[in-house]
């Protein structure tokens, strides 16, 4: 695998607070009645229910692949999940809680969270997942390569786990979060498109800040640009940090408005949440009696 | 997953394609929280005095041209009357002690605030422009001028140490329609607060919300008449400017009509700001963050359907980046929502009147005839009311009509440059002089440009952006005199030299 030269991975300036401005200005989108409904139940089949916990056990994530085929017992014709999220040594029970439900598997990898392992260990990560049979890889890249100015080695490991992962779709998360600028975080785009990323995923959901709106526009763009250069679709997720159906649909508007209708899918839009999706039926359930129900009304899984 | 329409879209035009798969539903604004009377007054000596002319103008919504209300049309009497209201009340507001005065003019800001749903309502309704605008731009700004002025009020000696500041008298404000409540406050704010007394002429086409800001006076017991509002057409503003009971006069709107009023005051003891027409450059480098860059042209061209003296209405882009910076602005004036102004998801609202739409009508033909090339999104237009789309010329020279006189409507005109030199250079040659924007990544080039920048404003990597703080004025045909800041409070004081002690 050779290094990409680092001209390659120059890209534009952004100005953060006319992006800043801009994502605001879309958050104040006025969604009502169909628009909201229609909104909310894309919102659901973009969601990958995650958990991502040292307490996981097969009893939880049986109970999650549950709620994503179907969010709520009471309307069956809601659409299920996009996927469940879990770590690897979980990937085995979520396919088979999952099989036949058309919900896919992703398993985060490469030494996720911090991503400080040898690389070796992270591709062996990556193939035990693939192998227990996830659909879809969370990687996260190197920041401290990244940080330190080696684009080219975060580039070459991002190519590595993209060929380790075969047939599985490759989500790149960038960690917004701990690169910090607007500059940085564009770069780190421009890596992972050029090599191969399936999906721009803002974070892993344990730095603060996640995903916040202006970091989702700045990705929508980036996956934008590389479409029209290159004639190759990239999605985005967003994730970690959103957790009511109100963010939801302002990251939805920043994608109709961004990238288009051919975005608006879950092939190319994802929600990577735990707790959004009790706060999008409570919503949607109100929007079709007029009324809140209690929060117990939904499953707690 | 996903395959196949990964081929299939590998397979289709590279194009993006905007708003057939989730549409937004109508968010309309409601406008039961308040009501229009049928008739309104002038607003003389604290009361609603009928018009010794007897004759009353209509108001309409440009979005729909259904009359709104009507409104007196003051003659030179009305404004006699309203001049003698005015230079008895500035016998005692100018003794006020001036922390006094600043408890009324923060007064009229907190209430403005508090009634702030209603005066967008009725501005919108009024204006055409939309409610988005009105609630986050208009009336919030409009108020942030009332409560940066309150604090000049009790502060002048330090804004002008050892000068002695008074108040000039009587001053004369004839105002626009483009930002009528907004426009009001600019004038009225450093007005009041200095300790001067007002007669304010609203546009004819545009008069409500200035209407209603006298209820605000009343509800604030700002002394009668302090402030007194006589509305009318273009025969009571010359009937007002060539009073001589003023002290001042202050004028926004077109170039036209500012020399014809600084000619009526010649020669008399009247002091005089005219803030009028521009034709502002944006000068887009290469380096620029261009989707960014982008988003400001937009808000520059078609804030308010380019009904904005400030707005920029020329964009000069690095002939490098051309191409791909027209292509981002065509993609994105695609998503430009243009439609009922009470619409909350109203990116443009309607053009303000049938007069302006013929004037943007006629010279985007001209620019056709002269050979630029036009673009406009599709957009469906309604069928009553006054509507323009977004244009958009690339192709155009220095000489094209499009270039060089003041359309006030929602029409960019695109040029380019090569070098830093020829960019400044096109951006000064021009009659007017009020704004200008800069958009690099080069703090250096900023600096270096916008000290050769012919324009009383020069936004870096911004546009349209205001704040009661900053001074905003032009050079050349666009006017003179400041609104705003320190400048600005200059334009309302008389200074003393030297006095002798004690």
């Amino acid at each position: 695998m050779s290094s990409s030269s680092p001209v390659e991975f120059r890209v534009p300036p952004v100005d953060a607070v006319a992006l800043e401005t801009r994502a605001a200005d879309l958050g104040t989108r006025s969604l009502k009645k169909q628009a909201k409904v229609q909104g909310l139940e894309l919102a659901i089949a973009m969601m990958d229910l995650t958990t991502l916990e040292g307490m996981d056990s097969p009893g939880k994530v049986r109970q999650l692949c549950a709620k994503a085929r179907r969010p709520f017992a009471a309307r069956p014709e809601l659409p299920s999940c996009a996927a469940v999220c879990v770590y690897p040594d979980l990937v085995e029970v979520a396919v088979q809680a999952l099989r036949g439900s058309g919900v896919q598997v992703a398993s985060v990898a490469t030494g996720f969270p911090a991503g400080r392992t040898d690389r070796a260990t992270k591709l062996r990560e990556v193939q035990l997942a693939v192998g227990d049979g996830a659909t879809e890889i969370d990687m996260v890249i190197d920041r401290g390569a990244f940080l330190a100015g080696r684009y080219g080695q975060v580039y070459d490991e991002i190519c590595a786990v993209k060929q380790a992962c075969g047939e599985a779709h490759l989500k790149v998360i960038l960690e917004t979060g701990e690169l910090k600028t607007y500059d940085n975080i564009r770069r780190a785009c421009r890596i992972a498109l050029l090599a191969g990323a399936d999906f721009l995923k803002t974070s892993t959901g344990k730095v603060t800040p996640a995903s916040t709106p202006p970091v989702v526009l700045l990705l929508l763009e980036a996956a934008r640009d590389h479409f029209l250069e290159t004639g190759r679709m990239v999605g985005v997720k967003a994730a970690g940090g959103i957790r009511t159906a109100k963010d939801a649909l302002k990251y939805l508007v920043l994608v109709a408005e961004t990238c288009g209708d051919a975005w608006l899918s879950p092939h190319w839009f994802r929600f990577g949440a735990s707790s959004l999706l009790n706060d999008v039926l409570m919503q949607l359930e109100k929007e079709r009696t007029g009324r809140y129900q209690r929060p117990s009304d939904f499953s707690a899984d | 997953m996903a395959k196949t329409d990964k081929s299939e879209n590998k397979a289709a035009a590279r194009e993006l394609a905007f708003g057939g798969v989730w549409q937004y539903a109508p968010s309309i604004e409601g406008t039961d929280h308040f009501t229009i009377q049928a008739r309104h007054e002038l607003f003389v000596g604290g009361e609603w005095v009928k018009p010794k002319t007897g004759e009353y103008l209509p108001t309409i919504n440009p979005a729909t041209e259904s009359v709104l209300s009507e409104v007196a049309m003051a003659g030179a009497k009305d404004v006699d009357r309203a001049v003698a209201a005015a230079q008895q009340a500035f016998v005692g507001w100018r003794r006020l002690p001036a922390e006094q005065r600043a408890r009324y003019v923060f007064r009229i800001a907190r209430i403005l605030l508090e009634r702030a749903r209603e005066f967008a309502c009725l501005e919108t309704l009024d204006n055409g422009k939309p409610i988005k605008e009105t609630r986050d731009v208009d009336v919030p700004l409009a108020a942030q001028h009332f409560f940066h002025h309150a604090g000049w009020a009790d502060k002048l000696d330090l804004l002008f140490p050892g000068q002695h500041p008074e108040p000039l008298g009587v001053i004369g404000q004839v105002i626009p329609w483009n930002f009528p409540l907004l426009m009001a406050a600019w004038k009225l704010a450093p007005a009041l607060a200095a300790g001067n007394t007002v007669v304010l002429k609203p546009a004819e086409s545009s008069p409500l919300t200035a209407l209603r800001l006298a209820e605000v006076f009343q509800q604030a017991e700002l002394p009668p008449g302090v402030v007194n509002i006589v509305t009318g057409d273009g025969r009571t503003g010359a009937a007002l400017v060539r009073h001589p009971g003023l002290a001042k006069v202050a004028f926004t709107g077109s170039t036209e009509v500012g020399k014809e009023i600084q000619r009526a005051v010649a020669g008399r003891s009247v002091e005089l700001t005219l803030e009028l027409g521009g034709k502002a450059a944006h000068l887009v480098f290469e380096d620029a963050a261009l989707d960014q860059a982008v988003e400001g042209v937009v808000r520059g061209i078609f804030f308010n359907q380019g009904h904005v003296c400030c707005a920029g209405s020329r964009l000069i882009v690095q002939e490098s980046v051309h191409d791909l910076f027209v292509d981002k602005l065509r993609r994105r004036m695609q998503r430009i929502r243009v439609g009922d102004p009470m619409d909350k998801n109203t990116d443009m609202g309607a053009i303000h009147s049938a007069a302006q739409l013929a004037r943007i009508v006629e010279l985007v033909q001209s620019g056709v005839d002269e050979g630029a090339e036009l673009f406009q999104p599709r957009c469906e237009l309604p069928a009553k009311g006054f509507w323009f789309a977004p244009t958009m010329f690339t192709g155009v020279g220095q000489t094209h009509r499009i270039c060089r006189e003041e359309i006030f409507g929602p029409v960019l005109s695109v040029s380019t440059f090569r070098t830093p030199e020829e960019a400044v250079e096109k951006a000064n040659n021009t009659s007017y002089g009020l704004s200008a924007g800069i958009w690099t990544d080069k703090g250096a080039r900023i600096l270096w440009l916008a000290s050769r920048m012919k324009a009383g404003v020069v936004w870096n990597n911004t546009f349209n952006r205001f704040d009661a703080a900053s001074p905003f004025g032009g050079f050349k045909e666009s006017g003179f005199g400041r609104e705003g800041g320190r400048q600005g409070m200059r334009a309302y004081v008389r200074l003393k030299g030297a006095l002798s002690p004690g």
